[in-house]
């Protein structure tokens, strides 16, 4: 790791303004996705702002009937709420997919969302990465790309959103709650919060320079039936090949949001309307404009199928 | 050089550290602690597994300073070779290891997930999210998949968590 200094924040206000006024200086929260790539030299931050001491790790229900969760819950904690169990199960199921029980434990509601793609040449500095280093080429584009996007990509970088707890908030229609250097907050619906590459593969969030994550809102509930799906290459402690998160009504309508095909949890409401028709007329509106390559391109059946059993299991 | 203190199986200690140093290292490096092993330094393999206020953690993927009066407990704590902790007297009798390397890791872990099934945390294999969780072999194996071992001991493993869980009930 290079050398930094490092200090706790005493409110959300101050992380955020610390945060913009020192060059180089990062939030740092559980730790297990900065530390990890801090070891690398792939974050090399100058300044460290922990955000542990900030009381941001409540969950409180809102006036509107949804919840509020702080953005230091810890997966583990958010995933075993008695209400979150209740009245959003596909939040509690795409967490307990995600990681094991001691990164759970750590892992943070704001780090979660944060967290960096799982490209291998992002991970290997001897790599050209646009992600990594704007400018410098992607070696995945003609490369071992068998984890990467399908839909959603680029010409300049074609790594997904790892993530699962993300997916599921998208399909819940969470919000990200933020308080910007000045002061000031506001609120980012999370279908806005993660930005598709384009020619900025590095530029990920909505976020601004120093802006800290103090919540993420959820709707109050909207019934149905939660499944999230997982597909890995082993059986627990794996990223997703594919993942599909959906909520099911009785009618057959409902939602679906994908992980581990696109730059960001993938969710694409007008082909909702398609879910009554069946899992092979809505993969084919969600994923409408796919541009696999030959080694990932096996992502499209996949979610086909797993939104085919996903659907079968919700009909019970 | 920042200071930072915390206590460890019970003992206070005061350490002035980079602030670079990770829980695990300031355990192996600075206490002598070397219970707690080095297996990947990512967060992948589960060997640097230590409870901290009682819960689970890979000690390698946490920075000591963050710790400032936390609680850690490595498995020197848990028990020594003159007085066994139950789950380490399992493993020994069930032949849960062979190089051993991933042992302490392993036995953290042990110890910690009954304490999550008894909260009622629920897992990815648990058919119902508001149901309490039982000590089954499933549900073990998923809640180990964090401590990886070379050697491949797993079954042995799940047998001397499950006898814990047994005498435990
Ligand atoms: C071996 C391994 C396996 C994993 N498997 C999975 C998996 O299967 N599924 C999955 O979804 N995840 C997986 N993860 C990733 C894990 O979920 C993330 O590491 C974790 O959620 C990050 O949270 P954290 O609090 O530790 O973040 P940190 O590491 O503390 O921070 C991550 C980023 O978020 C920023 N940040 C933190 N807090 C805030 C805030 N309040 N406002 C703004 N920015 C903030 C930090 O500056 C940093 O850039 C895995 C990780 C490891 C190491
Ligand atoms: S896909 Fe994106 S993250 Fe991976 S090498 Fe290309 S630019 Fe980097
Ligand atoms: S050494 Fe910490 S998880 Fe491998
Ligand atoms: S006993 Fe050798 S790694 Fe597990």
């Amino acid at each position: 790791m290079k050398p930094f200094t490092y200090e706790r924040a005493g409110s959300p206000a101050e992380a955020a303004a610390a945060a913009a006024r020192v060059q180089g200086a990062r939030f740092i929260a559980g730790g297990t996705n900065l530390l990890d790539l801090m070891k690398l030299q792939i974050e090399t931050p100058t300044h460290l702002i922990d955000v542990n001491g900030l009381a941001l790790d409540s969950i409180e229900a809102t006036q509107e009937g949804g919840l509020r969760i702080g953005a230091l819950v810890r997966n583990t904690d958010l995933a075993a709420d008695a209400r979150v169990r209740r009245d959003y199960a596909l939040l509690s199921r795409a967490l307990l997919a995600g990681a094991s029980g001691q990164l759970r434990n750590k892992a943070t509601t704001a780090g979660n969302l944060m967290q960096r793609t799982r490209c291998p040449y992002f991970y290997d500095t001897n790599q050209p990465c646009n992600k990594r280093q704007p400018g410098s080429g992607c070696a995945a584009i003609g490369g071992f790309s068998r984890p990467l996007a399908v839909v959603g990509s680029s010409e300049a970088c074609i790594a997904t959103n790892p993530g699962d707890m993300a997916v599921a908030m998208r399909a819940l229609g969470a919000v990200v709650e933020t308080v910007k250097p000045d002061g000031t907050t506001r609120s980012i619906p999370i279908a806005e919060f993660h930005r598709l590459p384009g020619d900025t593969p590095h530029v990920e969030t909505a976020l601004e320079r120093g802006e800290l994550i103090t919540a993420v809102t959820l709707p109050p509930p909207v019934g149905g039936t939660h499944i999230y799906r997982k597909v890995r290459d082993r059986a627990s402690y794996a990223f997703a090949l594919v993942s599909v998160a959906a909520i099911v009504q009785r009618d057959g309508t409902g939602r679906v949001a994908l992980g581990g095909v696109a730059p960001k949890p993938w969710r694409v409401e007008a082909a909702e309307a398609e879910l009554p028709r069946g899992a092979r007329a809505a993969t084919a509106a969600i994923l409408d404009g796919a541009r696999p390559t030959h080694e990932n391109a096996f992502k499209i059946p996949l979610v086909e199928r797993t939104l085919g059993a996903v659907l079968a299991q919700a009909r019970g | 050089m920042t200071k930072v203190s915390f206590t460890v199986n019970g003992q206070a200690v005061a350490l002035s550290l980079d602030t670079r140093t990770t829980l695990l290292d300031a355990l192996r490096e600075h206490l002598q602690l070397t219970g707690s092993k080095k297996g990947c330094d990512h967060g992948q393999c589960g060997a640097c597994t230590v409870m901290v206020n009682g819960r689970r953690i890979n000690s390698c993927l946490s920075l000591a300073v963050m710790h400032e009066g936390n609680e850690v407990t490595t498995i020197e704590g848990l028990g020594s070779p003159e007085s066994m902790h139950p789950m380490q007297d399992a493993f020994v009798r069930h032949d849960g290891y062979q190089c051993g390397y991933c042992t302490p890791g392993q036995i953290c872990s042990s110890v910690a997930i009954l304490e999550e099934i008894k909260a009622g945390i629920p897992s990815h294999v648990s058919a119902d999210l508001n149901a309490q969780p039982r000590v089954t072999p499933e549900e073990i194996r998923e809640r180990m998949s964090g401590n990886i071992c070379r050697c491949g001991a797993y079954s042995n493993i799940v047998d001397a968590i499950t006898e814990v869980a047994g005498r435990q009930a």
